[in-house]
């Protein structure tokens, strides 16, 4: 990775909580509220690339929408090069919009069905307020398909008529139009088929290196994150449970959650698979409406003592980067 | 272990008519699953995986869709013989083959509760009263790992999460004691952890009931950990087959070895860049001659372009593949 | 065809669109006669709708006099080409008028949740709960029984329709990413709302529209048979009606023609509508 920048966070995540109104009956009253993400902290480095990993519900995607401020924060800081972002106006914002970009699960929904790639793109350019000569934004268009390796014949399609791994490269190519620094990767490759995944990583990973750019990582698969992230978040139920050097997620995971799903990814090796010890988890993911007290993990971990149930486990540096957050600690790696 | 085949497929052949040409999305298929063991379709949508399927138990929406040929001998009889609305498919679809799909909430309906929909396919499928029906539904929800199964009888199935409707289709399939459960992608629209929990269910059923199971998938991971052979699927055909490991260990087929490349693994380093496989799946509408995946092919020899290579046995095991490859470029 | 404007896609609607049978086919070449006679009245015919011809009452169809006369000597084949001319102007007066603000009132309520959305969509709903005829009635009288008069008043009873689709499509079109999108590559939310919202909501804009086109046809027909539209001696073919009601026994096809005109318009829109619907439906369309 980029070894010679200096290692100042582009931006940092503190004490972030997005919650959402339950509003019930005819005047709306608040009847309750779902804590999609519920005070987490973390930072990422410039051109490094953080993956935030969990399984549905557990709020990263709100995390990473709440950083563009798709969903605006209940509260916390996210500092973007120093400056708070998650209070600011939409005016206020309108100078860092355009270096936050997010690239979408759903390579169908995520373009206009009426709008041809060349639409797509010049309304990226364009939407900077400055001015744009034709033969500019043509250029720019011609740098920005060859940058996602899509032929320059593409610029005249629509949507319906590419494939999901096209569309991407599409939806990537607008992100890249508005020259960003970070981008929030939303299951980039998840909607798509295995060998078109491949395709997307690299390109992904090939952009990073020659643009500088960092990434917030969002997905549920932990072989894809574990390839791509430098650093791994793991959430569950709106917290972060252990935050860790990418390598040590297989080589040494300490959360019983952790441990558990890195046992329920099948592992393709099968020489390795065959031997593997499996744990499989009871129940399933509480709703976060009425998520447990304590660690919200509590209900389905083996290790659960009293304290459990009454405080949420701090997350604790462990050493080498790695945090934990659990109060049993030392049972669990027994 | 005397192998017994519970079900085997002959020179399938369906097709879909569609405005701009024959989609041929089963393309002479063959394959067979013996008593008690777990077989896995693997392939990219669009690939005939879940086609082949639907055709065994003749759910193809007709038109657009029809089974153009071969047989689908089960219990000693050819399903082909049999039209789709019959009597005897009927009981085969429930008693014989279940069929459990992806999305399992579309699969029940949402209008009735669990147990009015256990009850109502358990007794058409064999002679018994309301009140037994009841309880043998009780305790196939008991079997699949259900708490409060009593309770749950009375749910209706948006108040269930989609494992747990998942696993209510399981129990449908041991309430009619089926012999075959074809999963069509079970686990893709769960989460990981849902994942394991209704893979480890179907692993039980092999042992408990004697089932033979069919999972559909996509995920070569799930196939790794708990099918006995593999069957990989390309356009409609079946380029390679074998048992588990031979596939795994030794893939042959470039598609193959093309598909364990481009998926990172937690086993390896993670600075490995994946191989991906170029391009992009082909459209089944007017396929050229020769071998589906050339294009896409990174050692393509003059044979490739004019001639689909048929199936052929390799090495000493059940080994199948599907290519005009050498061993010594195969294995290079 | 709305989706994208190239030639496959245009291809497969027609496909679609008169694949849908015969009905379809005889509909829109009764809306295309109509047009057409409505545009080339005055060729079509040496007479004008009002002149009078006092020796020629009642005269039975003949070479000079194609459908005969009315009671006071007017050429009826002239008078209902005429005729044509006014419904056609009143119901598209009246529906891209109601499409406009109908609409506008749509996108506002649609996009910007919150008071406006809620005043201007109870306003609607208040108003569909009064039935549209005597709502265009009562309007009628007021602002004035002359054609723009018309056209508000059966404009005004149609803006409901156009409201609730486009407010129903913007509340589920723009959870869609690609919106989210436009406004983070820094788009303003009114070009959000014209390039992103309004074109996807077109399709079934089309259909609504054909659809009442038929409808204000009628009701402009209904209004001037009941004397509160448009008066006569205008040659509308609802007063021709409520004129030839007077002499049904002796000359029923007096009253009985312009009102065969009115209902075949008015079902020929509506199944071609029906069809329209169809063959801009994207999911229909790969299948048939």
């Amino acid at each position: 990775m980029s070894k010679s920048i200096p290692s100042q966070p582009i931006l940092q995540v503190e004490n972030l909580k997005i919650y959402f109104p339950i509003r019930r009956g005819f005047w709306g009253k608040q009847v309750g509220e779902v804590k999609a993400v519920d005070d987490i902290s973390f930072a990422i480095e410039k051109g490094k690339t953080l993956g935030l990993v969990g399984e549905s519900g557990c709020g990263k995607t709100t995390t990473g929408k709440g950083i563009l401020r798709v969903y605006q924060p209940t509260s916390g800081r996210i500092y973007y090069k120093g400056t708070d972002i998650a209070e600011m106006s939409k005016a206020q914002i309108r100078p860092f919009r355009r270096q936050l970009q997010l690239i979408f699960q759903d390579p169908y929904g995520s373009l206009d069905p009426r709008q041809s790639v060349q639409a797509i793109l010049t309304e990226a350019i364009t939407t900077d307020r400055q001015r744009h000569s034709a033969a500019q934004i043509k250029a720019r268009i011609e740098e920005l398909l060859q940058a996602v390796e899509l032929d320059l014949s593409m610029s005249d399609r629509y949507p319906h008529e590419m494939s999901g791994g096209q569309r991407q490269r599409v939806g990537i190519a607008r992100a890249l139009a508005c020259d960003p620094e970070l981008i929030v990767c939303d299951e980039p490759v998840s909607a798509l088929d295995v060998s078109i995944q491949a395709q997307i990583i690299n390109l992904l990973k090939k952009l990073q290196h020659s643009r500088g750019l960092t990434y917030l990582f969002v997905a549920h698969d932990l072989t894809v994150v574990y390839h791509i992230a430098d650093v791994i978040a793991v959430m569950y139920l709106g917290k972060i449970v252990e935050l860790m050097d990418a390598k040590d997620i297989y080589a040494n995971p300490l959360h019983p959650y952790t441990k558990a799903l890195l046992s329920a990814v099948p592992i393709t090796d099968y020489a390795v698979e065959r031997q593997r010890k499996r744990i499989i988890l009871k129940g399933e993911v509480p709703s976060p409406i009425n998520a447990p007290a304590g660690c919200p993990f509590h209900p389905r971990c083996r290790f659960a003592t009293e304290t459990c149930q009454q405080a949420m486990p701090k997350l604790t540096a462990v050493g080498g980067g790695h945090q934990v957050a659990c109060h049993n600690l030392k049972q669990v790696t027994d | 272990m005397e192998q017994r085949r519970v079900l085997e497929v002959k020179n399938l052949k369906t097709s879909f008519f569609t405005p701009t040409g024959e989609v041929k999305a089963v393309d002479d298929v063959s394959y067979h699953l013996h008593e008690q063991e777990i077989i896995a379709i693997v392939g990219e949508s669009g690939c005939g995986k879940s086609v082949t399927q639907m055709s065994v138990l003749q759910l193809i929406q007709s038109p657009p869709g029809k089974i153009l040929g071969g047989q689908i001998l089960f219990e000693g009889k050819n399903l082909l013989d049999y039209a789709p609305k019959s009597q005897e498919m009927r009981r085969i679809r429930g008693a014989g083959i279940a069929m459990i799909f992806q999305e399992p909430m579309t699969s029940l309906n949402p209008v009735y509760t669990i147990g009015e929909q256990l009850t109502e396919v358990i007794r058409t499928h064999t002679k018994c009263s309301r009140k037994d029906a009841w309880q043998i539904g009780v305790a196939a929800l008991e079997a699949v790992g259900i708490p409060d199964a009593q309770e749950r009888m009375r749910n209706y199935p948006f108040q269930m999460s989609g494992g747990m409707v998942q696993r209510v289709l399981t129990a449908t399939a041991i309430a009619c004691r089926s012999k075959i459960i074809i999963a069509d992608e079970p686990t893709t629209a769960l989460d990981v952890t849902t994942q394991a929990q209704v893979m480890e269910l179907l692993l039980s059923l092999v042992e408990k009931y004697k089932t033979s199971i069919i999972v559909v998938t996509h995920n070569l991971g799930l196939v790794t950990r708990y099918s006995h052979r593999v069957y990989v699927m390309y356009a409609g055909k079946i380029i390679e087959a074998g048992a588990t490991e031979d596939i795994l260990m030794h893939p042959w087929h470039p598609y193959t070895r093309g598909l364990l490349e481009c998926v990172p693994n937690l086993t390896e380093d993670k600075e490995r860049e994946l191989v991906p496989i170029q391009g992009a799946p082909p459209r089944l509408q007017n396929l050229p001659p020769g071998c589906a995946f050339k294009p896409r092919c990174t050692c393509v020899s003059g044979l490739c372009r004019d001639e689909f290579p048929t199936l052929r046995r390799i090495g000493p095991n059940e080994h199948w593949v599907a290519c005009h490859l050498d061993a010594e470029v195969s294995q290079a | 065809m709305m989706q994208n404007f190239n030639a496959e896609s245009f291809k497969q609607f027609l496909r679609v669109f008169f694949g849908r049978g015969i009905l379809v086919q005889i509909s829109l070449v009764i809306i295309l006669i109509f047009v057409f006679s409505a545009l080339l009245a005055p060729i079509l015919t040496p007479y004008t709708p009002l002149e009078q011809d006092l020796t020629q009452m009642f005269a039975n169809p003949s070479a000079a006099h194609l459908l005969g006369t009315d009671n006071i000597g007017r050429d009826f084949f002239t008078r209902l080409l005429y005729g044509a001319q006014i419904s056609l102007v009143v119901s598209l007066l009246s529906s891209v008028w109601a499409g406009v603000v109908g609409i506008i009132l749509g996108l506002i309520a649609g996009y910007f949740e919150g008071l406006a959305s809620s005043i201007i969509m109870r306003v609607i709903d208040a108003q569909l709960s009064i039935p549209s005829l005597i709502f265009s009635m009562v309007l009628g009288m007021v602002i004035g029984q002359s054609i723009p008069g018309m056209a508000i008043a059966i404009g005004i009873g149609a803006i409901p329709s156009y409201t609730r689709m486009v407010y129903g499509m913007v509340l589920s079109l723009k959870h869609n990413d690609y919106i989210t999108a436009a406004a983070l590559v820094g788009q303003s939310e009114t070009k959000i709302l014209l390039k992103h919202l309004l074109p996807n909501c077109f399709a079934p804009l089309i259909v609504i529209f054909t659809m009442s086109l038929g409808t204000a046809i009628m009701v402009e027909a209904g209004l001037a048979y009941l004397g509160v539209g448009i008066a006569a001696p205008t040659p509308a073919w609802g007063v021709m009606v409520s004129e030839g009601y007077k002499y049904l026994t002796q000359h029923p096809r007096l009253a009985i023609l312009p009102g065969l005109c009115v209902m075949l318009v008015v079902v020929a829109f509506n199944i071609v509508g029906d069809g329209l619907r169809d063959a801009l439906d994207p999911r229909l369309r790969g299948k048939l």
